[in-house]
């Protein structure tokens, strides 16, 4: 059995991990899809606001923050896919948690909640592993697929169950917890000079929207440090699984093998390594066999000939070049690395996705 | 190569606008195309300035003799309340990281900063050409948006005239132009028609040439159908296997181009350099020759 057909068929949760543009979301469904082939229930979370699940899962009418069922056949597994809603998710943590549905309607509703909910950095990663925790616990499944966000530091993942409770011990934050700590009244927090400052930057009518909205959060830190334990938890699980996603181009494998290590330093480990998109080789022969043979056909005048032998030695001379580069950049990590060739025409359905199957659920 | 691209060594790619920003998704090349943009710009003389925004170290390997400035959102901040006289307090308060704070009562903030700061080398008049290495697609436009989201925000005010000024900028053709880059492969190019459509109506600004990386351009092996490979072996049927594979793949390829030059008028190609990694040679070699390049 293949290493990864092994981590299909036992664990919980898989994430896929890496750069953008490497077929992170492919790899993604076609792991997802391969599963529910024998006979899983599986649900695919993408975090990707473009419609490249949706496309690669051959479905026309697009993803939803809900899981649907897709129409694969799969014997008695089943294939879900669903859209991150990171607004709607983060909407729900907080009604789990507020004391009152008062104080829910009043986080909710206030414009500093708001931007935090859309626009905080961080926040897209830590609904990911919302999602992932609530639907790890739906009886629905047994395996989820999380496609997780394209990051510029795609470590930003597995702090993300952390991120609000940071941003919630964060200075700023204590200042404006301090009037209602100390009964004192709005006025007071716009004389500490880091407010005064931010009302200055941003205006007052910011900051107090700000004020109001960590004031109205007072009581729920503790629920929200406890979740963050059960997803961080949940993400070093022995039946989690990393699965790290790269192209062969230079830049790509710096980012996975620096993933990599991140990963393993913190104990996670990599279960295995796609390299997706790698030129084929064709046969076993070298560069320079193919190049004397062109060679020769030129001599003697066979132009046709000599172009079919060139082209031969050109694409082993970049399959080369590429092996060359992942064993060089991904060698030291020890995790196995799956390759994934280029196609002759780039994927788009169900179809195709058993294509990149069949690369890789079997041994090469 | 046409006539009227007699210009194009002082005038890369044919840009006239001041300020360049290079956008598209990742792993496309926005790096590579930034340098290359560069490098021609400042072979013709022109005085450059490189700008980056992620603090990876590529353009000042890639461009040694050219400069090189590394903005982030928290040293621009810095620099902001210092130029509006929070001197004593603002070097802590980006050390303690209150920007994330800032940038979630303001979203955006962050990004306008940075904008506000590049607008201030662009108006210093120090350079003929400012080439911005930009966010990816999806962060690009929600960076070029975020001027006309906070000037509804926050009205008058630092900020306010801070996304005016930036606005302007952005909506001059002559100061601002935005140079887009793709690959010549399906999902690249979806997200391309769809950057670019954002950028158009929702910045409202000039959309430069588009350049399509990594174009293989060739030679197109002979159909292995009609080539006369003498006696059948492993090897022929490997090197018969090979051309078809790089003729389908050139077919895909000029079919992705089709749709570009469709949208965009010719576009520009950048042939692909069959190397592990880019070298400063490269870059130069690319910069010689960005308009040589005509379809297969």
């Amino acid at each position: 059995m293949s290493a990864l057909a092994d981590v299909v068929g036992r664990s919980s949760v898989i994430v896929c991990c890496g750069s953008g543009g490497v077929g992170k979301t492919t790899t993604a469904a076609a792991l997802g899809l391969e599963a529910a082939r024998t006979g899983r229930r599986v649900v695919v979370v993408t975090i990707d606001p473009a419609r490249r699940l949706a496309d690669a899962l051959g479905l026309a009418g697009g993803l939803t923050g809900e899981p649907q069922q897709l129409p694969v056949e799969a014997g008695d597994g089943e294939l879900w896919a669903m859209m991150l809603d990171a607004p709607a998710m983060f909407e729900r943590v907080v009604r789990s948690n507020a004391t009152d549905a008062d104080q829910a309607d009043r986080i909710v509703a206030n414009a500093f909640y708001r931007n935090m909910a859309t626009a905080l950095s961080g926040t897209q990663e830590y609904m990911a592993s919302e999602a992932l925790y609530e639907l790890h616990t739906d009886e629905r499944f047994d395996l989820v697929v999380v496609d997780t966000p394209p990051s510029r530091n795609a470590i930003e993942f597995l702090e993300a169950p952390g991120v609000l409770a940071r941003f919630l011990d964060h200075k700023a934050f204590k200042l404006m917890m301090l009037p209602t700590r100390t009964g004192l009244k709005m006025f007071s927090a716009a004389t500490q000079p880091m407010l005064r400052l931010i009302g200055k930057v941003v205006g007052s009518d910011v900051l107090s929207d700000a004020v109001a909205f960590f004031q109205a959060f007072a009581g729920m830190e503790v629920g929200f440090r406890e979740r963050a334990d059960a997803v961080a938890t949940l993400l070093r699980a022995p039946d989690t699984e990393f699965v790290l996603v790269t192209s062969p181009q230079h830049d790509a494998l710096v980012e996975a093998a620096w993933f990599a290590d991140q990963l393993t330093s913190r104990g996670y480990g990599v279960s295995t390594t796609v390299v997706n998109r790698v030129h084929p080789r064709f046969g076993v022969g070298t560069v320079a066999d193919a190049r004397t043979r062109a060679d020769k056909a030129a001599a003697s005048g066979r132009e046709q000939l000599a172009a079919t032998w060139a082209n031969l030695a050109d694409l082993r001379a970049v399959a080369d070049l590429e092996r060359a580069e992942v064993d060089d950049l991904l060698g030291h990590t020890g995790s196995p690395v799956v390759e994934v060739p280029l196609l002759p025409t780039d994927v788009h359905d169900l179809d195709s996705l058993a294509h990149i199957g069949r690369h890789l659920f079997t041994d090469g | 190569m046409s006539d009227g691209d007699v210009e194009t060594n002082s005038n890369p790619l044919g840009i006239t606008s001041n300020l360049v920003v290079v956008a598209g998704k990742g792993g496309v090349g926005k790096t590579t195309v930034t340098a290359v943009l560069a490098r021609a710009a400042a072979d013709a003389g022109r005085r450059v300035l490189v700008i980056e925004l992620d603090g990876k170290p590529t353009l000042d390997e890639w461009l040694p003799d050219v400069e090189v400035r590394h903005i982030s959102a928290a040293s621009s901040l810095e620099e902001y309340l210092l130029e509006h006289g929070f001197g004593r307090i603002a070097k802590r308060l980006t050390k303690t990281g209150v920007i994330e704070v800032i940038g979630t009562a303001a979203p955006g903030i962050d990004d306008l900063v940075v904008l506000g700061k590049i607008k201030q080398l662009e108006r210093s008049g120090e350079w003929d050409l400012i080439v911005v290495d930009g966010p990816a697609a999806g962060h690009a436009v929600t960076f070029l948006t975020t001027p006309a989201g906070l000037r509804n925000a926050v009205s008058g005010g630092p900020v306010g005239e801070q996304a005016d000024d930036v606005l302007a900028m952005l909506a001059d053709p002559m100061r601002c132009s935005i140079v887009l880059v793709t690959l010549p492969e399906s999902t690249p190019v979806n997200e391309l028609l769809e950057t670019a459509d954002a950028i158009r109506t929702r910045v409202g600004a000039e959309l430069g040439p588009v350049v399509v990386n990594r174009v293989d351009d060739g030679p197109v092996p002979p159909d292995p159908d009609e080539v006369d490979v003498g006696r059948a072996t492993v090897q022929v049927d490997d090197a018969r296997a090979a051309a078809a594979f790089r003729r389908a793949r050139l077919d895909e390829q000029a079919a992705e181009i089709g749709r570009v030059d469709e949208a965009f008028g010719d576009a520009v190609r950048l042939p692909w350099r069959r190397v592990a990694r880019l070298t400063v040679d490269d870059i130069a070699a690319l910069a010689a020759t960005p308009e040589s390049e005509t379809p297969a």
